[in-house]
């Protein structure tokens, strides 16, 4: 039953009657999201690491770094990758193979988010101007589809970045050296992702796989740690009015504070 | 090869470097009908902008297995032509390329009556022929229309524009450098009868207040270009009513 | 009660035509009391109903409605024909011939083979099947000779013209035997290839100036005139 993308019609009139009268399936309110736990320094084998529960829904994100060449047109920064995989074992409508457009739209959110807010120091990445410099490489991978990857996703990320670690080293005669001991990654940006499902004309925050499947359409909406807006994606096929987004970003402006207080903590 | 990135892309009576006001629209040309082959097409150049769509369907599904049984399936490819850009893209697919014709799917499928013809498929290509910023919604503004020259029954027309911010200023409908130079850049596509926004994406930075002038900015350019789609759409048929009514 | 257009005005998709109490008609729809046009065409009011003729719409079958097809696959029952609408037509072996069907001693390619064009109705057609046609009656059957030209369906009506008063006129001005299937293919038949050229002149004309009024006058003036052009050279 559960591979079928139909959801069960009772069970979608349910949902959407209740969310009508201000209420979910789940008994969270509208604006509420589900319970968030975090780990961080998950796999010793990645230079940072972590793994967000959000609900059911699982994603563990490792970061790498690696030694590379910059973009010509910015030599002096470091680069920044993010790839997403929707791992098959995740969902029973997740197959195996090359990443496909929801696995990429991911990714592009998630990257949006850290590099609109710029996140991450690049310019202090950078080894050697225009030849050498740090490549960051986030990888975020989907272990349990419970809905709202996205935000999941992009907490994920954070944390994996915040947890990382990259290697001391110095320049001689144009190659590098590694000495002992790190410094973290030079962050000075918490951006946190907030997606809403409509349904019935209501806004929900944090749908779940259920809500998704009976949701009209979607946003996301991710702040940096000053309240502005880095990213926004309108996904999925209905449409929303102005005044929803509005309110949508409103909501956001909370919520991001809240979520961002459970990644970034002391 | 690349060109030299100019000081300052707006002067100090808030022109912009192509002589633009900050609301001011880049000149755009739309033809309707303009491939033999596909069921509907249109052409759009804006600034330098040029994009081709076109469209194929409703017609039975390839592969069959893909056919949904209570509406039609609609497909997007957007993609953009190895010499539309300064240094030559290729051909493969990009994710970028991936990620736009998704959205570009999403932000036309409110606007077609899927429900009327089960089994079937609309599929719709987006050719970016040379490219300057604003290519996803130049590229949904001619879909659209596409669509509605394949007789496919339609809401509305979607109709798509951006707005965003550019050394300090807020602007509407920005070009390639002035994307890559700004702040911000928000992508919008709306149907207008019915206060719709289909597509809606940011990067960038904005403050709250900052956003709701922008989309009211992008909205605005919305409603400016709904006029030159109905015209396109309208004019093969006024000119030869024109022609033969004296 | 509003009605935002006069008769025969053109509209786009999403233009508001009434508003109120109204019923939709063809290439309309309605979204709470507000009914909007869904197609490009000349929109028209009847007293309570609004509707738009469609100058661009495919063919969507009709069951009664006479085709033109082209076959595109024998299997073993039947064909499959393509009749320029967004589902493939089947017309079964037991719709064509007049002996019981034998799949083992009947060859189906002998009587209908890809690429034949056919005239046919349609017996039966809904949501949840292919549109089904029948040769089985006068007048159907596979096309020996002619020409083929495709307009949009939509414009059918216009060619036929008030009880038949304009195709009338075409086929005694050109002496052309004309077949018009329903779904915007026509066959042109005539007695020299000079004869049929101008039907086909004929029809793309009203097709392409079917929203405008003083057609038919039009259209008998230029036949006439292409006539005398030709008697004179």
């Amino acid at each position: 039953m559960s591979s079928s993308p139909i959801v069960v019609r009772v069970k979608q009139k349910r949902i959407a009657e209740l969310i009508s009268s201000g209420r979910r399936l789940d008994g969270r309110g509208l604006t509420d999201y589900r319970e968030v736990k975090l780990e961080v320094g998950v796999i010793e084998r990645a230079e940072g690491s972590a793994r967000v529960r959000l609900g059911k829904t699982e994603v563990m994100v490792g970061t790498k770094i690696e030694v590379g060449q910059p973009f010509t047109d910015v030599p002096n920064e470091g680069v920044l990758t993010v790839n997403a995989e929707l791992v098959p074992l995740a969902s029973p409508s997740f197959e195996p193979g090359p990443p496909d457009e929801n696995s990429i739209e991911l990714a592009r959110v998630v990257d949006r988010g850290i590099r609109e807010s710029k996140a991450i120091e690049l310019e202090k990445l950078c080894i050697e101007p225009g030849k050498k410099v740090f490549i960051v490489f986030v990888d975020v991978y989907v272990l349990n589809h419970d809905g709202n990857l996205i935000d999941a996703s992009a907490m994920a990320a954070l944390a994996a970045l915040l947890n990382t670690k990259m290697f001391n080293y110095e320049v001689e005669g144009g190659e590098i050296k590694v000495k002992p001991g790190y410094t973290p990654l030079p962050i000075r940006d918490y951006p946190i992702a907030v997606t809403f499902a409509k349904i019935n004309d209501k806004l929900v925050v944090d749908p779940w796989l259920e809500e998704e499947q009976v949701m009209e359409t979607r946003l996301t909406i991710t702040m940096d740690k000053e309240g502005k807006i880095c990213a926004i994606q309108k996904g999925g096929y209905g449409y929303f009015t102005l005044q929803q987004i509005l309110e949508a970003a409103k909501i956001a402006q909370e919520k991001t504070e809240e979520l961002r207080k459970l990644v970034v903590k002391g | 090869m690349s060109k030299r990135k100019p000081e300052k892309l707006i002067d100090e009576n808030d022109v912009r470097i192509d002589g633009r006001k900050l609301n001011e629209l880049r000149p755009a040309k739309i033809e309707v009908g303009v491939l033999g082959n596909a069921d509907g097409s249109a052409y759009i150049e804006q600034g330098k902008n040029k994009i081709l769509a076109a469209v194929y369907g409703p017609k039975e599904v390839h592969p069959r297995h893909l056919a949904l049984p209570d509406r039609t399936l609609l497909r997007c490819r957007y993609h953009m032509a190895p010499f539309s850009v300064e240094e030559r893209k290729s051909p493969a697919p990009s994710r970028r390329e991936v990620e736009l014709s998704k959205v570009i799917r999403e932000a036309l499928e409110p606007s077609v009556f899927v429900e009327y013809y089960p089994q079937t498929s609309v599929d719709i290509f987006i050719e970016v022929l040379q490219a300057d910023g604003g290519t996803r919604c130049a590229g949904i503004t001619a879909a659209s229309l596409a669509l509605a020259d394949a007789g496919i029954p339609m809401r509305d027309l979607v109709v798509a524009c951006a707005a965003g911010k550019v050394e300090g200023r807020l602007m509407v409908d920005l070009t390639d450098l002035e994307d890559k130079g700004g702040e911000a850049d928000v992508p919008l596509a709306f149907m207008p009868n019915l206060n719709a926004i289909t597509l809606l994406q940011m990067d960038g930075g904005l403050t709250i207040d900052e956003f709701e002038k922008v989309v009211n900015l992008a909205i605005d350019g919305c409603r400016n270009i709904y006029t030159l789609q109905k015209e396109a759409l309208k004019s093969k048929y006024i000119a030869v009513k024109e022609a033969v009514e004296e | 009660m509003p009605v935002f257009y006069e008769r025969k005005q053109l509209v786009t998709p999403g233009d508001l035509l009434a508003e109120g109490d109204y019923v939709v008609g063809e290439n309309t729809y309605k979204d709470n009391d507000k009914i909007y046009a869904s197609r490009v065409g000349l929109v028209d009011y009847d007293v309570r109903k609004v509707h738009v003729v469609a100058l661009k719409a495919f063919y969507v079958p009709s069951v009664g409605d006479t085709v033109i097809g082209k076959i595109v696959e024998v299997s073993t029952g039947g064909w499959t024909v393509d009749i320029n609408a967004p589902y493939l037509a089947m017309l079964r072996a037991s719709d064509v011939l007049d002996r019981p069907f034998k799949p083992q001693t009947s060859d189906l390619p002998s009587i209908f083979d890809v690429g034949d064009l056919v005239i046919a109705k349609i017996i039966a057609y809904d949501r949840t099947r292919d549109p089904l046609l029948t040769v089985r009656e006068p007048g159907l059957g596979k096309i020996m000779r002619g020409q083929l030209i495709k307009i949009t369906p939509t414009k059918i009506p216009r060619v036929i013209g008030r009880q038949g008063s304009m195709i009338s006129m075409i086929k005694k001005e050109t002496a052309c035997q004309i077949t018009i299937g329903q779904n915007g293919l026509i066959l042109i038949s005539g007695k020299t290839p000079e004869d049929e050229r101008l039907a086909v002149m004929a029809l793309h004309k009203i097709e392409e100036e079917s929203h405008t009024s003083g057609l038919t006058d039009r259209v008998t003036e230029m036949i006439k005139k292409e006539k005398e052009g030709v008697e004179h050279v």
